[in-house]
């Protein structure tokens, strides 16, 4: 922990959305936590890979469509969303089939920069080790 | 007399999908719903056993849950038919039994 009282939290999402209501209560808690000023970070990997693709239309199936809420996590200073490359791959995604999700950089004149940041398995796990709070959905 | 298969558990996540296939009989027809809709995708680590394993069977999604998913249409499997809501209640009322995966 930082000597300035802030913790560094992360959000673990390994569910795909829809199917069960883990990753729109994950989102939920993001929200909710973001009020409280800790360095925030969101982990996908697994089949969670599967809350950021873009396109998804849920008019079908009667159920809300949570996926524009990540482009809001910037407007709340969360900013840091970690992409598992292995578990895309393994589910034949690349980035290119998620949402282009941004945040604006209060440091560098409000510039438009990704949040989504891929990286590898091994990455994914040093993210994780350099945690002081890990919240699992 | 042949059974439809419901599956309704993500491929990546759970053996549902794999047991479903390794149960049904040749000639059944298997339903991907929900989050089972990923067992139906191309070009993943999951496409060739389900393909390999569904050889002698017939394999159906359900769009609406494709679409909910941003999963584009080009992107379910060939040897997959996609299907609506009512094609679902059909082949639920044509079959001699339905079985759900859960």
């Amino acid at each position: 922990m930082s000597e300035d009282g802030v913790k560094k939290f992360l959000y673990v999402n390994r569910k795909a959305p829809y199917g069960t209501i883990y990753a729109q209560e994950a989102l939920e808690v993001v929200l909710i936590g973001a009020a409280f000023d800790q360095d925030v970070s969101l982990a996908f990997l697994d089949d969670g890979v599967f809350q950021l693709t873009k396109g998804q239309d849920t008019k079908g199936v009667g159920l809300k469509n949570f996926s524009p809420t990540f482009n809001a996590l910037g407007d709340y200073e969360v900013t840091k969303l970690y992409v598992e490359q292995e578990s895309l791959d393994e589910r034949g995604l690349s980035v290119d089939d998620l949402q282009d999700i941004q945040y604006e950089d209060e440091d560098d004149d409000w510039a438009e920069k990704p949040s989504i940041i891929v990286v590898s398995r091994s990455q994914m796990a040093d993210v994780m080790a350099e945690q002081d709070v890990i919240l699992s959905f | 007399m042949a059974t439809l298969h419901t599956v309704n558990k993500s491929p990546f996540q759970t053996q549902t999908l794999i047991s479903c296939l390794g149960h049904a009989k040749a000639g059944d027809s298997i339903l991907m719903i929900e989050d089972g809709v990923y067992g139906a995708m191309s070009d993943t680590a999951m496409a060739e056993v389900v393909a390999g394993m569904g050889a002698d069977k017939k394999l159906f999604v359900l769009a609406a849950d494709v679409a909910a998913r941003g999963i584009d249409a080009g992107r379910v499997a060939e040897g997959v038919t996609s299907v609506d809501y009512e094609e679902f209640v059909d082949m639920a009322a044509s079959c001699d039994r339905v079985q759900n995966w859960l």
